[in-house]
């Protein structure tokens, strides 16, 4: 068991997760291979809100700003490079900045927990109606028309490096995509075992304390607020190279819930459940879609409340217990099970 | 002469009406210890709250080796080697005992020798054997220990103890006395405290707070025989 949940562990499920996204194409449709990308690049969103709500105890209602901002910076800068890769880094630094100027407003300005949930919310509202607000021949960035409500389309999708002729095609941007969440699942897991996520833990716990150890809570929460941005917004990348296409209801309050009921289901405190949470739910969602005889937000809300209920912790750390629990354990948990969430 | 390690100069809090702290001026020297008592509500807390910049005083100065420290925060008073067992434990509540030390060590060492301090302080303490044990799940005077374990592991050259005696059993409460004085073999503690039986065990000389302000300081045994101080404990078993 502690093999499974360590470190080892998450590397050989890493290597077997990887193995079945290379073998996956010869096994299912093009149709199921495109559904499973975009799965993918949610759940790359999914990790960065389950990394800062469940590691820096930072809840984060608008973790769609970062999201949209690199779908949007990715567009754009596709758009005029022609070129995938700088546009791929923008998707990542754009957000980050912005995640740098919105973290430092509030976590050195001493906003409470609570108002820090409205004002990212808030954020991503603005963010929603600004670039809704930006039709027309006016709202031009280069080359890339913004399109206001109507969104983007026909966005490059990602070339090979160094190759801009070479598109990648739907199969390979698949295992792009599925070996990207992968190797943010590890990097994070990586950060989460070392000082500075052993830190970040620390401050969650009791940000007092850690401020009378020597530790200065609040640079600490900026960076790991600007880790999730820059995650958010690689993932926004990813979304857009899944559909050539981007609009603003990438910013919009129904997709900032989803992500929080991802991460609750999955189980906050945990990586793997935030995953979990947002495969299993757009699953589900898309089942439901297809056959229609279930309104699918009826089914989201109805699950939610069955979990917070039955299950408060989520998927991964029941389980978790669960096989602990059977193995007759005394001790603590591995560290990424014991590492709870107050709420 | 150089300055004391810690000095206050009018040092004053007022929460709306309530003097919580009243122009005190306090004096201790290097590798001293010093016994800070008071009835309930006399603002030992508070004062503790003032030295670590956990609130910034309303008036007054507090020096540390003569340098002004009053109003900056925390994290930076702790860098200046300051370190505090709360009165309300701050813990880790969901990490291990072992985390709990290892996080204090670690800012001020690489982790190899974070490591290595922290297994000495448990070894210290006595900890050792519940290492691996979430702290939230200890009672309360093992929690109190963590605490002060995480403190020594800080490395901080005075040490603020507030009621470390508190909820321990008879024996926990010889052992603290004890612990406290080796600890002051190289470095400065006040120690708030109200169980007089432990008072006597480590006090050397006594600071009594009386609403807010100092109402005497002197050597332990003249402090306890004081008729003001009686006074201000009636009822509370210091006479006995
Ligand atoms: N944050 C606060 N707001 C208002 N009053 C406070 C606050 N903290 C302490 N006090 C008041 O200050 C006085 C001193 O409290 P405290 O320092 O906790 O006393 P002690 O530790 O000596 O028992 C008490 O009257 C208490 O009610
Ligand atoms: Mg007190």
């Amino acid at each position: 068991m502690q093999i499974l949940t360590g470190m080892k562990g998450a590397l050989i499920g890493s290597v077997i997760a990887a193995a079945a996204i290379i073998a996956a194409p010869f096994y299912v449709d093009l149709f199921q291979i495109m559904q499973l990308t975009v799965f993918a690049a949610m759940a790359v969103l999914a990790l960065s809100l389950g990394f800062i709500w469940g590691y820096g105890g930072i809840l984060c209602f608008g973790q769609t700003s970062f999201f949209g901002l690199g779908a949007y910076a990715y567009a754009v800068s596709a758009i005029n490079f022609g070129d995938s890769t700088p546009a791929i880094l923008l998707a990542i630094l754009v957000p980050v900045v912005f995640a740098a100027l919105l973290g430092y407003f509030m976590i050195y300005g001493g906003i409470s927990d609570v108002y820090l949930g409205v004002i990212t919310l808030t954020v991503s509202l603005i963010l929603f109606n600004l670039v809704n607000s930006t039709a027309g021949d006016f709202y031009k960035i280069g080359e890339a028309r913004l399109g206001g409500f109507n969104g983007i389309p026909g966005v490059p999708t990602f070339n090979l490096p160094g190759n801009p002729g070479y598109i990648l095609t739907p199969e390979q941007a698949w295992m792009v995509t599925g070996i990207a969440l992968i190797l943010v699942y590890l990097g994070l897991r990586v950060l989460i075992a070392s000082s500075f996520g052993r830190i970040i833990i620390a401050i969650r716990e009791n940000e007092t304390r850690a401020a009378l150890l020597g530790y200065d809570p609040r640079i600490y929460k900026l960076i790991t607020f600007m880790i999730g941005g820059a995650i958010a917004g690689f993932a926004g990348a990813l979304y857009v190279n899944w559909g050539a296409f981007v609009s603003p209801t990438i910013f919009a309050l129904g997709l900032s819930a989803q992500i929080i009921i991802w991460v609750i289901i999955g189980g906050r405190g945990t990586l793997i459940g935030p995953v979990i949470g947002c495969l299993l739910l757009q699953w589900m969602v898309t089942e439901i879609g297809a056959q229609q005889a279930l309104d699918a937000n009826f089914i989201l809300g109805a699950i939610l409340i069955i979990f917070v209920l039955l299950v408060p912790k989520g998927i991964a750390p029941t389980l978790r217990d669960l096989a602990l629990s059977r193995l007759g354990r005394g001790e603590t948990a591995p560290p990424e099970a014991r590492v709870k969430v107050k709420t | 002469m150089s300055a004391p390690l810690l000095q206050t100069s009018g040092l004053t809090i007022r929460f709306g009406g309530v003097t919580a702290v009243d122009q005190v001026d306090f004096t201790l020297r290097e590798a001293e210890l010093r016994c800070l008592i008071g009835p309930n509500g006399a603002g030992k807390s508070t004062f503790f709250k003032l030295l670590t910049g956990q609130l910034p005083p309303t008036e007054g100065h507090v020096h540390l080796r003569g340098q002004d420290i009053s109003g900056a925060r925390p994290h930076e008073i702790a860098r200046q080697g300051v370190g505090i067992k709360t009165q309300v434990p701050n813990v880790f509540n969901a990490l291990s005992v072992q985390e709990n030390l290892w996080i204090a060590a670690r800012h001020k060492h690489t982790p190899t020798f974070a490591t290595e301090l922290t297994d000495k302080i448990l070894t210290q303490l006595r900890l050792t054997g519940i290492a691996n044990k979430e702290v939230g799940q200890l009672a309360h005077g093992q929690r109190q220990w963590v605490e002060i374990g995480t403190v020594l592991a800080g490395e901080p050259e005075l040490i603020l103890l507030d009621e470390p005696a508190a909820g321990m059993t008879h024996e926990e409460v010889e052992r603290t006395a004890e612990l406290i004085l080796e600890i002051n073999k190289s470095r400065a503690l006040i120690v708030v405290e109200h169980d007089m039986q432990f008072i006597k065990m480590i006090a050397r000389t006594v600071t009594v707070l009386h609403q807010g302000a100092v109402l005497i300081e002197d050597d332990v045994a003249r402090v306890l025989e004081d008729a003001r101080v009686r006074d201000v404990y009636l009822g509370k078993g210091l006479a006995a």
